[in-house]
């Protein structure tokens, strides 16, 4: 086990560097306004080139790149232009970790359970009004768009509910109406996932021997479905962490909350090249990190699974 | 013993040599065991139309589509981008609700909503159905040489791994930020990320069906690779083709919207579903104004709505494990 996590992460270590080298090359082709401020129009050419030849800009690509290493190495990230003029932009951001990271865990922890029980639910009720209401459901979530359901949830549940329409940490009313924006397409994917494997499952032949041998439905559920359950579940489950970061850019900017995501939306509307980067990079790697425990989780809770060659075993 | 042998293979000697010859492939002859008067794409419509809900939101969808297409050269149609004064006084028509004039009402700088409403689908709908082409286009290359040419499967994979482990909204939104806020952007933005999913598919299915048994029996009997193509691998492939060009429109325009939001969208002056969506965004806290997100809404949310379940009714009915 231990040779096998030590071998993914070499693999995730190199994804990751690849991954955070290409998007920040990708990234030279940002427009150079994003560095200046507001000066920006003011400037004339000649300052223009010296503020991009101090930030290094000019200089060939390759020493760009062993320079961002080299900075990132002691933790710098440059300083943000517009933001919070001159301010580095780790503080910025770390500030805000935590409220990314906790709307996030709830969310995914919201989507697991609300969608898992729709899922069993409609399961059960295969074919009859359940069933299709859920579905329904799910037809919806997936096919309107995030941007406009999140406005009606927005909208209607914040009058019809009495709940805050706009987030405030104090209130833990208000953290309600984000969370649940935020695993509303979850619950719609985990449950579309859940009723399909279990409708699968239940029509294997050992769960017809299990019944025939007399156990009853409830213990078939626990010790058959659900243990076989598990082994996808694990890994898809940091994934799950990160497919809420594209439903938490836009939801933190709805709700005004003070996260990692929001704080994207509003750099990019002010064209804040310095900050895009880090943020951008900061979200890049956080995908590889989910895949990465995905992998191991699964090798911990799947059984079936030998990450080493086995040659005594016959 | 012996002696059966024996007379076996006098036997053997006295068959006319002419039936060990090459035969050619003859259509007619090769059916003649076989199920006689299957045709894949017959049998396709036929589950198709046995679907009555998406039946319905085919003909819904191909008539607004057409209504879109037709509705600029209807008479008294007002024009999308111009903003309308009020004669007497000559200020803006301002936030008019719903009337005989404008049918959907003004917007906030007095702009026909009706008129602007049409223009934006056609818009969305152009970025959509590019992005759709572009994305099945690259994924199917792609898809393909990943999965026949073994020896590119190591970089191929490679590449899949790196773009395909940066998020889809920030590999979207730096894109439009790095690019002019326009049509084009939008569409080129779209199709990067956009092609990766179907290139997976049309990967993931080549290698499963490319060594299945009926296509080593083809590969062994001489079929052509041409053939083979089209007969064995092609119908599997055509629901998921189908499916994703289907399920991407919908997620373009939900990308549209979203990229609007943020501000790396189309600009304001080009109508779009999106920046409908987004101007009735600004003015959704007033009750009375909130015709202009309503509406808008209702169009974006039947024109995805149909294309996602025609999408999964099609690629059902394409699928010939569904055919009888």
């Amino acid at each position: 086990m231990l040779k096998y996590t030590l071998k993914r992460l070499a693999q995730s270590v190199v994804t990751l560097l690849l991954v955070v080298t290409f998007v920040f090359l990708l990234m030279r082709l940002m427009p150079v306004e994003g560095y200046f401020g507001d000066r920006s129009d003011k400037l004339t050419p000649a300052q223009r080139e010296a503020i991009l030849d101090k930030l290094g800009l000019l200089d060939p690509w390759y020493v760009q790149v062993g320079n961002f290493y080299k900075n990132l190495s002691h933790g710098d990230m440059g300083t943000s232009s517009v933001y919070r003029v001159e301010v580095p932009v780790i503080e910025v951001i770390v500030p805000r970790v935590p409220y990314s990271v906790a709307f996030g865990l709830i969310a995914t922890g919201m989507s697991l359970v609300f969608g898992l029980a729709m899922g069993v639910h409609m399961a059960r009720h295969k074919g009859r009004f359940w069933d299709k209401t859920w579905t329904a459901y799910v037809v919806f979530m997936n096919a309107v768009p995030l941007a406009v359901y999140l406005l009606f949830v927005q909208l209607y549940a914040s009058s019809l509910l009495k709940l805050p329409i706009l987030f405030d940490k104090h209130d833990w009313l208000s953290w309600i109406l984000p969370a649940l924006s935020m695993s509303l397409g979850g619950i719609a994917g985990n449950a579309l996932w859940m009723r399909r494997y279990m409708v699968d499952e239940l029509n294997k032949d050992y769960i017809k021997l299990a019944r025939a041998k007399g156990m009853s439905s409830s213990a078939i559920m626990v010790k058959h479905v659900m243990r076989n359950a598990y082994t996808p579940m694990a890994q898809y489950l940091p994934m799950a962490v990160l497919l809420t970061i594209g439903g938490s850019i836009y939801v933190e900017s709805l709700y005004s909350i003070p996260g990692m995501g929001g704080l994207l939306v509003d750099v990019i509307q002010r064209q804040d090249n310095p900050m895009v980067q880090a943020l951008v990079l900061i979200f890049s790697s956080v995908g590889i990190l989910g895949l990465f425990l995905g992998d191991v989780l699964m090798g911990l809770v799947d059984p079936r699974i030998k990450h080493e060659k086995s040659e005594g075993a016959r | 013993m012996t002696e059966k042998t024996n007379t076996g293979s006098e036997k053997v000697m006295d068959v006319d040599p002419g039936l060990f010859t090459f035969a050619e492939f003859d259509e007619v002859s090769s059916e003649r065991t076989g199920y006689s008067d299957y045709s894949y794409w017959k049998s396709t419509f036929r589950v198709f139309l046995k679907n009555k809900v998406a039946l319905m939101l085919l003909v819904f969808l191909a008539t607004l589509i057409l209504f879109t297409l037709i509705q600029p050269l209807l008479p008294g149609q007002k024009s999308p981008t111009e903003i309308y004064n009020d004669p007497a006084t000559s200020m803006q028509l301002r936030n008019l609700p719903p009337s005989k004039a404008f049918w959907f009402g003004t917007n906030s700088i007095g702009q026909d909503l009706w008129s602007r409403i049409w223009s934006g689908t056609r818009t969305t709908m152009l970025i959509a159905l590019m992005v759709g082409v572009i994305e099945v286009g690259i994924g199917i290359i792609y898809g393909s040489l990943w999965g026949y040419v073994r020896k590119l499967d190591r970089l191929l994979t490679e590449i899949y791994n790196v773009l395909s482990n940066i998020p889809t909204v920030i590999f979207l939104l730096l894109l439009a930020f790095m690019m002019k806020p326009g049509i084009k952007t939008m569409i080129i933005a779209m199709s990067i990320t956009g092609w990766l999913g179907m290139a997976r598919f049309i990967r993931n299915q080549i290698v499963i069906i490319r060594d299945r048994e009926y296509n080593l029996a083809s590969r062994c009997l001489g079929t052509p690779t041409r053939r083979i193509i089209m007969k064995n691998l092609l119908p599997y492939l055509v629901s998921v083709i189908m499916m994703q060009t289907a399920l991407s429109i919908p997620a373009t325009i939900g990308w549209e919207v979203l990229l609007t939001y943020i501000g790396v969208g189309l600009p304001v002056s080009i109508p779009s579903l999106g920046n409908l969506v987004n101007e009735g965004r600004l003015i959704m806290m007033s009750p009375e104004l909130r015709y202009q997100l309503i509406f808008p809404v209702i169009v974006v949310s039947s024109i995805t709505v149909s294309l996602y379940v025609l999408g999964n009714a099609f690629s059902d009915a394409s699928d010939p494990r569904n055919h009888v």
